[in-house]
Order: structure tokens, then sequence, then C-alpha cells
């Protein structure tokens, strides 16, 4: 088990560097194979209409016309170890991680994403905790009452759940209960520490907007998962000892169909961690979601990678901890 | 002292489903003495698994309609309650499958799942549960029982994931062991193996066991009866003796013909029976096997129009047919001469 982890560690350290490099390739490397110099590489990190020497400044800050290699090197540093951006007398010290620095906003990358990760991780666990739950339920129900007005019912929402998209339910959301009838009033973040309560009732909305699309998706599948599990044989088994109908379903029956949904959801919560971004939006909940989409609009070269990278981290650690569960739920992973 | 354990009388276990009333069991009866073997034989299909499914509750669908009685020591099973039933599953009737890699929990320890068997009907601790486990793995014959017991059902080889099935079957001393096709998934020489087990198991708990197979090998060598089921009905019942020394259903010729013998020195040639086991929607009028049966003409045609009555051949052999008895002679004497002919027509050639 110790061996394995290790294994899954040291491929996850691996996987990182290699999104490190693809991430780098994309902002650096294939503009100037399609041919930009430096300099014009260098124009894309100032503000709008800047003096030729304000380019040549930062071409020379950002260390642009150095080689390939040694800029990479210098980037995997940056991220570890924190740098310093130099341009003749003038030093700008961006800390560990320095996912860049953006001269738009005048500010490294990272303490501009750090106050917008708790955002997302509210929205993100939050909601996880009502799909994982709900969803499951209902499928469990629904596959154990195959066939009845609950199960025909519960699926039947659960395809309207699917289907639904966020910004969409999200608005619905908004007006029937932020403005017709103000149960939960402007929706806006208060950080847990501040004020847990209203933190709670601030994302009630977000969380079931966000919730209900997953929530339809793991019904499904754990009602089908649960069905398919309920006819093998050491379910059959279970039973020819005797063992009550409820020990039957749920230590025999649950265990195997959670293992794949286990896996399903490790990836979706890794996925939402890098930004719940439609939700986010829709909501106004700065995160990094909201983060990314102003980047993007912003054209911020640097916050655009800062994020790109995160978004990654987080995907790829969520691999290594769903991997890691996986052998401790299921033995014949482990040998 | 013969003391009888089971009574099945008249069973029918019927399905209905979308496409027609699925007749799995239709009129079984037999009964089983302690410390004596049943083999029930037939094809796929022939309703030998529903039959046993049907005794331990296990038969899927709450849509089945029960009818009949199956008595276990005395105690009515058809229409007890789930709840009755469940305490007796694994207690005093247990049952062994044919797939003991999918019939074990794949995410749970083997001796886990066997001390779990024995914590629901006993008011015992975890830790005597085990122990009892480990004991019941020695038992059956696996090695260093005390450490296999943490073992996966993958990390076991194919027999010994039967055998712990086995000691699984049994760790609550059941009276009745229903195998189902205990080793039809295994290889040859594991076979022969698990086979003996279960006669030992047997001889030592003086448990009656009910052997399920289309392998009339492993019934010769286990079964004190013998009972041919085809479509859902019986076709013979009898000792085991009767059965295949003078077996008296067509259809038992034709299972007799097809299995190999290694007790003969002959170059016998198997012969299969033709045509397939019917559908059990649409069983075929009068005898269920008369579109396959070489003899269904000689019987002008009560075959096709008449369900056979059992009846008593010899004492305590059950066959039913609408041949006559000499009819049935005069085919049998003719299947063994065709038979020899064969063969030595077979030896000649191979000689020249």
């Amino acid at each position: 088990m110790i061996t394995f982890i290790v294994r899954r560690l040291f491929a996850t350290i691996f996987l990182l560097i290699v999104v490190s490099m693809i991430t780098f390739a994309i902002f650096f490397l294939i503009p100037r194979l399609a041919g930009q110099n430096s300099y014009e590489l260098a124009t894309q990190y100032v503000g709008r209409n800047p003096t030729r020497a304000a380019v040549l400044a930062i071409e020379d800050k950002l260390g642009l016309n150095a080689p390939v290699y040694l800029q990479y090197a210098r980037f995997l540093k940056a991220i570890v170890f924190g740098t310093h951006y130099n341009s003749g007398t003038s030093t700008t010290y961006c800390p560990p991680p320095c996912f860049g620095y953006s001269f738009k906003t005048q500010q490294p990358v990272w303490p501009q994403m750090v106050s917008d990760i708790p955002v997302t991780l509210s929205l993100a666990i939050g909601a996880a905790v009502i799909w994982l739950v709900g969803g499951v339920t209902i499928g469990i129900i629904s596959a154990l009452k195959r066939g009845t007005l609950f199960d025909r019912f519960s699926m039947g929402l659960a395809l309207v759940g699917v289907s639904l998209p966020i910004f969409f339910t999200g608005l619905i959301a908004l007006e029937l209960f932020s403005y017709k009838w103000p149960i939960f009033p402007n929706v806006q973040y208060v950080s847990f520490s501040t004020n847990p309560l209203l933190w709670a009732r601030n994302l009630v909305l977000p969380w079931i907007v966000l919730a209900l699309l997953y929530a339809a998706l793991y019904a499904r599948l754990t009602r089908a998962g649960m069905l398919e599990t309920m006819s093998e044989d050491f379910i059959r088994t279970a039973r020819a000892k005797g063992l009550r109908e409820r020990t039957v379903i749920f230590k025999h029956g649950l265990r195997a169909t959670l293992t794949p949904i286990v896996t399903i959801f490790g990836m979706d919560l890794g996925l939402l961690l890098g930004g719940a971004i439609i939700t986010e939006v829709t909501f106004s909940l700065h995160g990094l979601g909201l983060f990314t989409v102003e980047a993007v609009q912003n054209q911020d070269l640097p916050e655009i990678l800062g994020v790109t990278m995160l978004a990654a981290f987080f995907i790829v650690i969520a691999n290594l901890v769903v991997d890691i569960l996986y052998a401790v739920v299921d033995p014949r992973v482990r040998h | 002292m013969p003391d009888t354990l089971l009574e099945v009388d008249d069973l029918h276990i019927h399905f209905p489903t979308d496409d027609g009333l699925v007749k799995a069991v239709d009129g079984i009866s037999f009964s089983l003495d302690r410390g004596r073997t049943l083999g029930i034989v037939g094809e796929s299909g022939s309703g030998k698994s529903v039959t046993s499914l049907g005794i331990m509750g296990l038969h899927h669908g709450s849509n089945a309609r029960i009818t009949g009685h199956i008595k276990l020591d005395g105690e009515e099973l058809v229409g007890a309650t789930a709840n009755r039933i469940r305490e007796l599953r694994g207690s005093k009737m247990a049952m062994i499958f044919q797939d003991p890699l999918s019939s074990l929990h794949p995410f749970y320890t083997v001796g886990a799942q066997i001390a779990e068997a024995y914590l629901v009907h006993n008011q015992v601790g975890k830790k005597v549960a085990r122990k009892h486990a480990v004991e019941m793995l020695g038992r059956v014959g696996i090695p260093q029982p005390a450490t296999r017991a943490d073992d996966y059902p993958h990390q076991f080889s194919g027999g010994m994931r039967q055998r712990a099935m086995i000691a699984m079957a049994l760790s609550c001393d059941p009276e009745l062991l229903i195998a189902d096709e205990p080793t039809t998934a295994l290889d040859v020489t594991v076979q022969a193996q698990i086979l003996d087990l279960i006669w030992d198991l047997q001889q030592e708990y003086h448990s009656a066991v009910i052997i399920i197979t289309h392998d009339l090998g492993v019934v010769a060598e286990l079964s004190d009866d013998i009972l041919v089921m085809y479509a859902g009905r019986m076709a013979e019942y009898g000792s085991a003796e009767n059965t295949f020394d003078q077996p008296g259903h067509p259809y038992t010729w034709g299972l007799l013909a097809s299995m190999p013998r290694i007790d003969e020195a002959r170059l016998e040639r198997l012969v299969p029976i033709k045509g397939t086991p019917p559908s059990l929607i649409n069983v075929p009028s009068g005898c269920a096997f008369h579109p396959r049966c070489r003899y269904a003409g000689f019987t002008d045609g009560r075959s096709q129009a008449e369900v056979p009555e059992l009846r008593e051949v010899a004492p305590g052999h059950l066959v039913a047919c609408h041949l006559t008895g000499d009819q049935r002679r005069r085919f049998r004497t003719q299947l063994d001469l065709e038979e020899t002919e064969a063969s030595a027509a077979r030896m000649t050639k191979g000689d020249g």
C-alpha cells in the first residue's frame, strides 16, 4: 500500500512537470514558433498603446530574449522559489509560488488568485456535498424501487436537471428566491470566518443550482450502478447467508456501487476547484472562475497562465486522491 | 433411522412476464432424508436451478407465483414470511453456487465473509466469529487458514474459492445443503476434490444434500436418488442404481448416451440429444419432450396430446412417459444393440 502511494506520488510530480511544460509552451514557445519575436511577445504583456521604451523594459524584465530552455528554467524556479524581476534599476519581487507578474494590474498574479480560492472552494465543496448526498440517495431509492412512481418521477427530474444549463436555472433561482420572494437576498460571498451563518445563507442558491446539474447525473449513475450490482452473484450469496435485506443493500450492494462513483466524484470536484465559471458569473461570486473570465477579457496573459496552472494542479491532485481512495476501497487495485 | 428433512410436493413456480407466463417449475415432488443426496439433472432451462432457489426463497422477482408445498423439517416454507425464510437461510439450509469468483464479494476478505455468515445466526462477538471462520477454512482444506482468512477472493485459486464458499455455507451446520453446479466453473482436477469434500462433509455433518448439475458423472458419484427434470417437469425420479441401470425415460437415455464414460473400454461415440430445450413460455403440448423424442410416434398420438403422468415402473422408480413397459424394454435393447454395433464397426475400421 505504501509503495503504491509512493509510486503514485512520483507519477503525480512527473505529471505536474509535464503540465508546466505544456502550459509554458503554449504561452512562450508557440507564439515564437508562429513567428513572433520577443519584442512582439512583450507588447502583449504591457497595457494599451505602450511606448517602445516600455515594451523593451518589459522584454528585459521578463527575460523574453533569453533562450527558451533558460526561460523555462526561470519559470519553474519562480514557481518554486519566487523570483525578482529586474530591469535597469527597478526590481520587482514576486514571492513563491510565482506564476508571473501582471503588468496590467501591476501585481504578482498569485496574491490576486489566493483571495479567490476560498470562494470557489466554498462553492464547490458545498455543492459537492449536496449533490453527492442527494444524487446518490435518489439513485439508490430509484434502483430499489425500480418502475415505481418515485423512480419514474425522479429519473424524469434528473433528465430535466441534466438538460438545463446553469445560467438558466441560476437566473430563475435568483429571480424567484432573491427578488420575488427574497428568502436569499443579495447573494454575495461572505467569508466563513466573518460570519458562518451568512456565509452559508448566501451560498445556498449557488450551491443548489450547481448541485442540481451534478445531482441529476449522479442519481442516474448510482441507479444504473446499483441495478447492476444488485443482480451480481455475490448479492445472491449475501442473501443466501441469511443477511438482512438492509445489510445486503448497504454493506454489500452500496459498497460495490460507490467505487466507480468515487472516481468520477474526485474528477468532477477537481475540475470544479479550478473555477465553477458559469455559476460564479451567474451569481457574481468572485472566485477563480470569475477571475479567469476577467483575465481573458483583459487579455492578461500572466493571470491566464496562473489560473491554468492552478486548475491543472487541482485536477492532478484530485486524480492522485482518487487513485489512493480507489486502492483503499478496492483490494484488487492494491495488489 | 431414515428421517425426512425436506419434502417438496407439487411445487409450481411461475413468473408472469410481458411475453407470457414462464412456468419455470411445473409440478415437482420429491423428498429427501437426512444423510442422503439427491441429484437434480437436466439441461439449461429445465428449471433445476429455480427449484433450488425456490426452496431457499432466493428466486428473484417478487411477482413469482409459488404454489405447492416445501416442508423443511416439517415447517412449511411456501407462504412463510420473508423474515422467517431469511432466518432459516444460512442456518438450517445453505447453498453454494456455480461460479465462486463472482459469488464472493470482491471487496471483503474471505475470512470476513465467512464470519459474517456465522455472525447473523449466532449471538457471538466478532472475535469468536473470526476464529470460527478460520476453523471452517481449515476444515475445508485451506492450508494456513489463519493467514489465508485475510486474503481477498481474487488471491484465491478457483478450487480454493469454492472451498471457501463451502466453508461459508457450512459455517452454521446447515441440515440441508444445496449445491448448484458446484464444479462447473472448475478445472477437472479440482472438480473431484470438491466433490470429495462435499461427500466427506456430508458424512461428518449427516446433512441432506441436493446437487444440481447437467453433469451425470457428478451425480453418479455422489447421489443416492436422482431427479431428471425437463421443461420444469419431472421426467424421471428414482434411486441412482435404478436410474442409471434401468433408465425409463427416453430423455434420460439421451442424457446417458451423451455422457462420456471411461468405465467401458469401447470407443463409444457420444450421441447428442437432437434439438434444443423448449421455451418455458410455450411448452410443447402433451409430453414436453415429444418434439425431440425418437419414440413419440409409438404412443398413438398420446405424447402430443396428453401430459404423461408419473408412473411407478419399479418400486420407488417413477417415470413420466407414455411408452408401455414392453416398448421401453424393446427400445432400450435396440439402443444398446445399435451402440454396440456402431462401436464394433468403428473398431474394425480402425484395425483395417
